[in-house]
C-alpha cells in the first residue's frame, strides 16, 4: 500500500448552536486516510459519525454548526478556512459524497443523466456530447445495465438498489481520489447490499481510489474496510486494523458492541449480552470517559478523567483507562467464532 | 416446547392482490400457506416488497385478503363479519355473531408490534393514554387507580419505569418508544402477537436488549410470535420455524437451524450467503452467491417460478410453470423444480 496520506484531520472539534445549548457533536477526533484504502468509521446514532465525513467537505450547515478547534488537510491543504467557492472545486471534484438514503437525496424532477452531468454543467469543462460519454461509461462502472435507458429516466422510475447505485455514479463521476459513503446501504436489502459492497471494493482494487465508509454495521466493515475507527460520544475510542479490532478487542464498547450482535453463531440459549443504558448527552457531555456511565468496568477514574490515547501497537490504539499500569487486569467478553457454525 | 394438534393460527392459500389501475393487479401475497403452533416463533424473511408485511397484516386484520383462509383457535376469522353466505350457512349462529365483537374479541388475543417506533405512536397521546387504551376497549367499567396499577406493572415487564406513566413520545428513545409499543401490544393479555420488523429502526446495542425483552416476555406469559424481518441472523437467533418468502410466494419452509444448515432453494441459498458476518476472516473468505438484478415486478407476474430470472440453475421448466410447494424432507419443504419428490 502507498503511504501517501490524502487526508489529515487534527484534533478536530465542531458543535452546533440550538435553543437547548450546544450540542457537541464531534468532540477532538484526529485521523487520517492513505490512498488506495478503505477506512471504516463505526458507532451508534448520535455519535458524531457523520457530522465528521461531512466536515470533511464543508457541509454541515453553518450557522448553527461551527468548527470550534482542529485542522483537517486535503493533500496538505487546510479546508476549514477555504470559502464557499473554492469548496466547489473540491466538492465531487476532488471528495465524492454518497448520501445515506438514496430514496430522497436524488431530485425527483430531474432525469438521472442530467443529475450526473450536473457537476461539469457549472464548470463548462465537457462538451454535451462528452458529458453524456462520461455519464454513460460511469453508469456502466457501477453495474447499470441498459444505461442508455436509464440515462433518460427519473429517479421514481429506478429501484432502491439502482438509486444507490445512482448516488455512487454521481460521486464518482469526475474521479475524485476520495470517496465518502454514508451508511451506503443501510435501506437495502441484504442482496443489494451485497452488490453494492462488490462495488465499493472494485473501487478500491481497481481504481485505486480511497474510501471512507460510515455504517453501524459490523458486518459491513468487517467485509470491507483495511482499517477502523470506532467512535462513541464525539471521540474515537479505538482505533486499529480490522483485525487487531475484531480479534484483539481492547476498548470496552467495541467488544460490548461485538457480543450484542445476533451473530450466526449464537445459539437460541444463549442471552445476547446487549450494552445497558443510552448513549452521552452531548449537550453536555461526560468530563471523564464517554462510556464510563454505561461500562461494566468502569472505576472511579473513569468518571473523573478522560483517558488519554494508549498504543497497544503502531496502528491499534484505544482510549481507556484499564490500559494504565495501575489499572486491574481484565479480561473482555471475548468474541470467538467456530468455522464450522457457518455456512 | 410442547406442540398440540392444533395449530394456533393456520393461514391456508392466503392471497392479497391489490388492483392498480383496470387490468394491473399486484400480487403482494400469493397462495401462502402455513402454520404457527402454540408457544413457538416463526420467522418471516425475505426482501422488502416480497409480501412478509402484507401477510402480517392480514393476521391481525388489518388488510382484508382476496383470497383464503386464516384460522385462529380453528375460527375463521373474517367469515364472521365479511360473507354472508358463509353465516346463512350456519343459520343456528347468525343471531349470536355481532361483528364488531367478533372483532374485538379477536383483537384481544392478537396483537401486533410495529416497525418504525418514531410513527406508531400518536404523539399526542401520553405514555398512560397509549398503553391504556386497549384496557379500557376492553374494560369498560375499569377504575383509573386498577388502570394506572396495569399500566405501572406493564411498564415494568418492559423495563421503564413508573414515571414515565405521564410523558409523551417524544420523550422517549428510539428503543424506549418500541419498549412502549411492546406494552401497548401487551396490555390486552394477548396470545399470538406479530412484530413486524420490531428491530431494523433500532440501533445494534438496543436491538440485543429489546430481542433479550421479547424472548423473556414470551417465555412469562406463554406467548407465540410471528416475528418478521429482513435480517436473517436475528431470525435464526429468535425462531423455531422460518418461512422464506419471494415476490408473494413462499419458497421454502424449514425448522430454523435446518434451514440454515441446509438452504435448498437457490433464493435461500444466496439470500444466507450475503449475510454481512462480523468477523473479517470469515467475511473475506466466504464464498458469496451475488444474485444478479433486482426483484421483478409483482404486477401482474407471469405464471413461472417467480425467481426464474435471477436463478443460476434456472431450466426451461421453470419458465413454463410455478413449482408447488413440496415437502422434500421432514419438516422441510421448498417451491423448486430442482427437487422432484
Amino acid at each position: 500500500m502507498n503511504d501517501k496520506k490524502l487526508i489529515e484531520i487534527d484534533n478536530l472539534e465542531f458543535s452546533f448552536n440550538t435553543y437547548g445549548g450546544e450540542v457537541q457533536a464531534v468532540r477532538g477526533v484526529s485521523f487520517e486516510v492513505n490512498q488506495g484504502e478503505i477506512v471504516g468509521i463505526v458507532g451508534e446514532s448520535g455519535c458524531g459519525k457523520s457530522v465528521t465525513a461531512q466536515c470533511l467537505m464543508k457541509l454541515n450547515p453553518e450557522p448553527p454548526g461551527f468548527f470550534k478547534k482542529g485542522s483537517i488537510k486535503y493533500k496538505g491543504e487546510e479546508i476549514i478556512s477555504k470559502t464557499e467557492r473554492q469548496m466547489r472545486k473540491i466538492r465531487g471534484l476532488e471528495i465524492g459524497f454518497v448520501f445515506q438514503d438514496p430514496m430522497t437525496s436524488l431530485n425527483p424532477t430531474m432525469k438521472i443523466g442530467k443529475q450526473i452531468e450536473e457537476i461539469f454543467i457549472e464548470r463548462k469543462m465537457y462538451s454535451r456530447g462528452k458529458m453524456k460519454e462520461k455519464a454513460l461509461e460511469i453508469l456502466k462502472t457501477v453495474g447499470i445495465s441498459d444505461s442508455e435507458t436509464r440515462y433518460n429516466q427519473y429517479p421514481h422510475e429506478l429501484s432502491g438498489g439502482m438509486k444507490q447505485r445512482v448516488m455512487i455514479a454521481i460521486a464518482l463521476v469526475a474521479e475524485p481520489s476520495v470517496v465518502i459513503a454514508d451508511e451506503p446501504t443501510t435501506s437495502l436489502d441484504v442482496t443489494i447490499e451485497a452488490q453494492i459492497l462488490d462495488l465499493l471494493r472494485k473501487l478500491k482494487e481497481d481504481l485505486g481510489k480511497s474510501v471512507i465508509l460510515i455504517t453501524h454495521d459490523l458486518g459491513v466493515i468487517a467485509k470491507l474496510c483495511d482499517r477502523v475507527l470506532v467512535m462513541y460520544g464525539g471521540k474515537i475510542v479505538e482505533r486499529g486494523t480490522v483485525d487487531e479490532i475484531f480479534y484483539e478487542t481492547r476498548h470496552p464498547y467495541t467488544s460490548g458492541l461485538l457480543s450484542s450482535i445476533a451473530g450466526l453463531d449464537k445459539k437460541r440459549e444463549d442471552e445476547l449480552s446487549p450494552i445497558l443504558g443510552t448513549p452521552p448527552d452531548l449537550f453536555s457531555p461526560p468530563i471523564g470517559c464517554p462510556f464510563a456511565a454505561r461500562c461494566e468496568h468502569a472505576m472511579e477514574i473513569c468518571l473523573e478523567e478522560l483517558p488519554e490515547e494508549y498504543e497497544v501497537s503502531p496502528e491499534h490504539k484505544t482510549m481507556c483507562w484499564l490500559e494504565n499500569e495501575q489499572a486491574p487486569n481484565i479480561k473482555l467478553k471475548a468474541k470467538s467464532y467456530e468455522e464450522s457454525d457457518l455456512i | 416446547m410442547t406442540k398440540e394438534n392444533n395449530p394456533l393460527m393456520r393461514v391456508e392459500n392466503l392471497s392479497k392482490h391489490f388492483k392498480i389501475k383496470e387490468g394491473q393487479i399486484l400480487k403482494a401475497v400469493d397462495d401462502a400457506s402455513f402454520d404457527i403452533y402454540r408457544g413457538e416463533t416463526v420467522g418471516l424473511v425475505g426482501e422488502s416488497g416480497c409480501g412478509k408485511s402484507t401477510t402480517g397484516r392480514c393476521l391481525v386484520k388489518l388488510e382484508q385478503p382476496t383470497k383464503g383462509e386464516v384460522y385462529f383457535e380453528d375460527k375463521e376469522i373474517y367469515k364472521h363479519k365479511y360473507h354472508k353466505e358463509y353465516l346463512q350457512q350456519q343459520s343456528q349462529n347468525i343471531a349470536e355473531i355481532n361483528p364488531e365483537q367478533a372483532k374485538l374479541d379477536y383483537t384481544k388475543d392478537v396483537q401486533m408490534i410495529f416497525q418504525n417506533p418514531y410513527s406508531s405512536l400518536n404523539p399526542r397521546m401520553t405514555v398512560k393514554d397509549i398503553v391504556g387504551e386497549g384496557i379500557r376497549l376492553h374494560h369498560k367499567n375499569i377504575k383509573n387507580k386498577e388502570l394506572e396499577e396495569r399500566i405501572e406493572y406493564l411498564l415494568k415487564d418492559v423495563g421503564l419505569s413508573k414515571d414515565h406513566i405521564s410523558r409523551f413520545p417524544h420523550e422517549f428513545s428510539g428503543g424506549q418508544r418500541q419498549r412502549i409499543g411492546i406494552a401497548r401490544a401487551l396490555s390486552v393479555d394477548p396470545k399470538f402477537i406479530v412484530c413486524d420488523e420490531p428491530i431494523s429502526a433500532l440501533d445494534v446495542s438496543v436491538q440485543a436488549q429489546v430481542i433479550n425483552m421479547l424472548k423473556k416476555i414470551q417465555k412469562e406469559r406463554d406467548l407465540t410470535y410471528l416475528f418478521i424481518a429482513h435480517d436473517l441472523s436475528v431470525v435464526k437467533y429468535i425462531s423455531d420455524k422460518v418461512v422464506v418468502m419471494y415476490l408473494g410466494n413462499i419458497v421454502e419452509k424449514a425448522d430454523s437451524e435446518d434451514l440454515y444448515k441446509n438452504p435448498m432453494h437457490p433464493y435461500t441459498q444466496a439470500l444466507l450467503s450475503s449475510i454481512p458476518i462480523a468477523n473479517p476472516k470469515i467475511a473475506k473468505s466466504r464464498k458469496r452467491i451475488v444474485l444478479e438484478g433486482e426483484l421483478s415486478s409483482p404486477i401482474n407476474p407471469k405464471e413461472q417460478c417467480r425467481f426464474a430470472d435471477r436463478c443460476k440453475h434456472v431450466m426451461p421448466i421453470c419458465k413454463e410453470n410455478k413449482p408447488p410447494l413440496i415437502t422434500y424432507e421432514e419438516n422441510h419443504e421448498v417451491a423448486c423444480h430442482l427437487y422432484k419428490k
